[in-house]
């Protein structure tokens, strides 16, 4: 934003339009309701005390408890398997979605939405419990591999809104010098058209797993045995509740919710 | 759900409008299409197919036989003594679901705009840092959130124990204040970031302007900060609503886990209750009031002149 | 170029650790083990007592203990994957939904029997496992599975009020189910279990614990006003004991050994047996048709069985179990509390629940939703 003079009223006090009343408080207000639970959950992680609300002393037992819980190194591991397939395969479709897309018909374009886009409209819950019915319907046992696919489909749009919004502000002109250079349709896409999508299609993919790793109620529904994911599984723990570790977990998952997001923007940054 | 008021086109030619060689085939989309036919609208077909299904005597599943029973126990309840009568029980859920997501749009929205408006202001080294600030919690899980704030809000939370030096109560946890809470807690970055994307985008000297020619400040952020934003406020609105009324876990972890929202008696019905089909029922009448929703914020923006796309 | 050579590695390396990823995830935890029949080491007569490989637990929330599960695998070189549920309708909801990744499952009596009805239980012979000789002699012939083929006993016990006497000055006057539903008190806890709510709501609108599966109408419409007027702060059947240790909740419809567990924490919580009757339930473990683990199952259920396994099981949760000789491994304060000894003036209060027949379950999930639904 340029400066320009600042605008005096007309009684000649200086007026800066940038500062309405209340919208400072507002905001600090806000930022602070935004982080108290969170720095509250990493603070009580060291709390000693098995009951999570009387703070004891300082210790990082918990986190102890945490590395040498063999179900949460389960519930880990089905997490980041899920969430690399079905980030991988849902970033792959909504690539190929968002290209296609471009040219398609009203009528076809219309029906590629509105399934791309179910997941953002519809609830969870329902879609959720669709898809056990279409896996009981179709013989599928509840495990990983339909719960890969279930990810995989809510995590095709997520993946494609970073895309969409690139492709539509890509400049014509490399294509139509390729296209004048005669670059056949395979060719502008592997040189041109995907390397300038790269960055758009890391943010989707990123985008992607994060919406998979957090994803609770589907993974409810439609995991069975053995396929636990980490939210269904501390969803659990806090069910019955050992508060001290779910604080350590969740500590745990700040940082790396953090540290990805931090990544990813030093990543952009030094793009440019 | 992205809003973007219909500008001029640019002078960059947009890709979409000129079918070129060297552009990628429509059928690049049809496998993606044919992935989502099958892991997304073939269960919807499955939900709507079920919720005309009977209930088998042993309860998990559907029975084949066709009935409009379900839809029908939504709104009339047989009671026990025989009589049939008005069943008020899910249009109160519906009605619950309905109030705790339209409190928490207005309460957000309220929040959010002045919360956005001033980050918008700040020089550009701040806004960054302040924008990411706004986004971390959104990449943060939704469980994790909620569980967060039902600390917090706990009796013997840090704001009990602090309105306890002065002996005032505090008991919001497990009732339906703390449910909203929850809502509004988790869904505030999705209003914010939505207005944020807008009123970044505003630019300052048209205020400026408008000022200069005499207008007061109230009517300045009336007639044009509000309107240049207003994609942004839709976006917001839709992105907090929508969820919202169809949200499980805060109405489960801070609402006492009772089933007085419309997601918490679906999967309920899902699970313990074991009636399928009217679970389904229910989720079909979720889904229409949605579209309905839906429909009614394309209205509004479009006779405005903004367009609202999907994704 | 070099850019691109260095872009096309790291695709094809990406795509390498996914497909590996991929393939890893194909071999699930709960495929069939067909080793532990051959790597049977030991073996009394015909039966292994240690295996490899899984075992999936499907049980209860907070009820087994975990150094006993990290004691088992020690002994028998099985790992334990343990899964939880909140009721026996949740229970069953799970395993008709097609989950049959699920070796040993913990049903109480009447679902016992209902799985049974549903061949959803597989007859695994559990009287003639080595330790089936175990089984207190009033457990072996029970109506849900006389001769015991189908399940072994796991704990036992009865179903009343926990309630924090000092922080709650109300619960002198609790002494009745029907005292409870009406008191209106805050931070009142129930459990999230239609078959505990409702017939603790008919034993309260005077039904007699024999008559718990009546199909008369206008029982259950009493009992459903009565529940009209009850609105707990709380409807949850996990995380009970935190609450109550916690000072959440004061009074809270529980089970007597986690009432027993809240009691240990802090001795102001006491158990109340309502003078309107209390049910007795008895929970199993049994294996579901399906199991992909049957063996380990079996070695698993034949370990609990022991008197040691039962009686450290019975010291963690707090209930009496079903395996003669565990009194020598159970605590002496599980003895002394009336929680989990019966006294002899409240043994008449007791009865166990029936296996209702489908109508009076139709009238159970009714009463519930009805309740449930207008919070």
């Amino acid at each position: 934003m340029t400066h320009t003079q600042t605008p005096t009223s007309k009684r000649g006090k200086l007026v800066n339009l940038r500062n309405f009343p209340g919208f400072n408080p507002t905001a600090w207000f806000v930022l602070f309701f935004l982080y108290s639970p969170l720095v509250y959950v990493v603070i009580y992680s060291f709390n000693s005390s098995r009951i999570g609300a009387v703070w004891e002393s300082f210790s990082v037992k918990w986190y102890g408890k945490v590395f040498e819980n063999d179900d949460i190194q389960r519930a880990l591991k089905n997490s980041l398997q899920v969430g690399f397939v079905a980030t991988l395969l849902s970033t792959i479709l909504a690539v190929m979605a968002a290209l296609g897309l471009l040219r398609m018909k009203r009528a076809g374009k219309a029906v590629a939405i509105a399934l791309i886009g179910a997941p953002l409209i519809i609830a969870e819950i329902v879609l959720a419990v669709g898809t056990l019915g279409l896996f009981i319907a179709v013989g599928v046992p509840l495990g990983k591999i339909g719960l890969m696919v279930a990810h995989t489909a809510f995590c095709i749009p997520f993946a494609l809104l970073p895309i969409r919004a690139r492709l539509s502000q890509l400049d014509m002109a490399p294509f139509e010098a390729a296209a004048d250079l005669g670059a056949n349709e395979r060719q502008i896409l592997r040189r041109i058209t995907l390397p300038l999508l790269a960055p758009a299609i890391f943010a989707g993919a990123l985008l992607a797993f994060a919406i998979s790793i957090d994803d609770f109620i589907t993974s409810f529904f439609v995991a069975g045995p053995g396929a636990t994911t980490l939210p269904v599984y501390i969803f659990g723990m806090i069910r019955s509740t050992v508060t001290p570790e779910v604080n350590a977990i969740s500590t745990l998952l700040l940082l790396f919710s953090g540290s990805v997001l931090i990544g990813s923007y030093l990543i952009q940054r030094k793009r440019r | 759900m992205t809003a973007t008021t219909s500008a001029p086109k640019s002078d960059s030619k947009r890709l979409e409008n000129r079918a070129r060689p060297g552009q990628s085939s429509p059928k690049l989309a049809y496998l993606p299409i044919i992935f989502l036919a099958f892991a997304i609208g073939v269960p919807l077909l499955i939900i709507v197919i079920y919720s005309f299904l009977e209930k088998p005597s042993q309860g998990t599943g559907v029975k084949w036989v066709f009935t409009t029973e379900n839809y029908k126990a939504l709104f009339i309840q047989q009671k026990l003594d025989g009589t049939t009568s008005l069943d008020t029980r899910y249009i109160k859920v519906l009605w619950t679901s309905f109030i705790y997501s339209l409190i928490t749009t207005i309460v957000t929205l309220i929040l959010s705009v002045p919360v956005a408006m001033w980050i918008a202001t700040r020089d550009a080294r701040r806004r960054t840092l302040l924008v990411a600030l706004v986004t971390l919690p959104f990449w943060i899980s939704i469980l994790i959130r909620t569980y967060g704030m039902r600390q917090i809000i706990a009796d013997e939370g840090p704001i009990g124990k602090f309105l306890s030096l002065f002996n005032i109560d505090w008991s919001i946890l497990y009732s339906p204040p703390a449910t909203i809470l929850g809502l509004i807690y988790v869904f505030l970055p999705f209003m914010i970031l939505p207005i944020y994307a807008s009123a970044e985008r505003f630019d300052f000297r048209l205020a400026e302007a408008a000022y200069d020619l005499g207008a007061k400040k109230l009517t300045v952020v009336r007639k044009i900060i509000l309107p240049s934003i207003r994609p942004g406020i839709i976006s917001g609105v839709a992105l907090v609503f929508i969820p919202a009324l169809g949200s499980f876990l805060q109405s489960d972890m801070l609402g006492g886990g009772k089933t007085n929202m419309v997601a918490n008696v679906i999967a309920n019905n899902f699970g313990q209750a074991r009636n399928w089909p009217f679970g389904s029922a229910l989720a079909v009448l979720l889904i229409v009031l949605t579209l309905l929703f839906i429909l009614i914020i394309q209205g509004v923006s479009q006779r405005r002149g903004d367009k609202v796309e999907l994704v | 170029m070099a850019s691109t050579k260095r872009r096309r590695a790291s695709y094809i390396a990406a795509l390498a650790a996914a497909g590996a990823l991929l393939l890893s995830a194909c071999g699930g935890e709960t495929t069939a083990d067909t080793g532990a029949s051959e790597t049977a080491a030991a073996t009394t007569g015909d039966f292994p007592t240690t295996g490899s490989g899984v075992v999936n637990v499907y049980n209860w929330t907070d009820y087994i203990d975990p150094e006993e599960l990290k004691r088992f695998t020690a002994e028998t070189g099985i790992e334990v994957i343990l899964d939880t549920y909140d009721s026996n309708e949740t229970l069953l909801a799970k395993l008709q939904s097609g989950a049959t990744g699920y070796d040993v499952i913990v049903p109480s009596d009447y679902m016992v029997a209902q799985m049974v009805e549903l061949g959803l239980l597989q007859d695994i012979g559990v009287s003639s496992f080595p330790n089936g000789g175990n089984i207190k002699d009033n457990l072996v012939d029970v109506y849900w599975d006389s001769g015991r083929n189908y399940s072994a006993p796991w704990n036992y016990g009865t179903t009343g009020i926990a309630c924090n006497f000092a922080a709650e000055p109300e619960c002198a006057n609790i002494k009745s189910w029907k005292d409870y539903f009406t008191a209106g008190l805050p931070k009142m806890d129930s459990l999230k279990d239609q078959v505990e709510v409702v017939s603790a709501a008919l034993r309260a609108t005077g039904v007699a614990g024999a008559d718990l599966c009546t199909t008369d109408t206008a029982k259950y419409i009493a009992a459903e006003e009565l529940l009209a007027g009850f609105k707990p702060a709380v409807i949850e059947s996990d995380g009970g004991i935190e609450r109550v240790t916690a000072g959440t909740s004061n009074v809270r419809h529980a089970w007597n050994g986690s009432t027993h567990r809240m009691t240990v924490e802090n001795p102001d919580v006491q158990y109340i047996y309502p003078s309107d009757g209390l049910n007795l339930w008895a929970d199993n473990l049994a294996v579901p048709v399906g199991a992909p683990n049957l063996d380990n199952a079996k070695i698993f259920i034949n370990w609990m069985m022991g008197p040691e396994a039962a009686g450290k099981q019975s010291n963690f949760s707090g209930y009496d179990n079903g395996i003669k000789g565990s009194d020598a491994f159970m605590d002496e304060a599980l003895k002394t509390d009336p929680a989990v000894v019966v006294p002899a003036d409240k043994q008449a209060l007791i009865s166990p629940l029936p296996n209702c027949g489908e109508e009076a379950r139709e009238l159970y999930t009714q009463v519930f939703t009805t309740w449930t639904t207008s919070q």
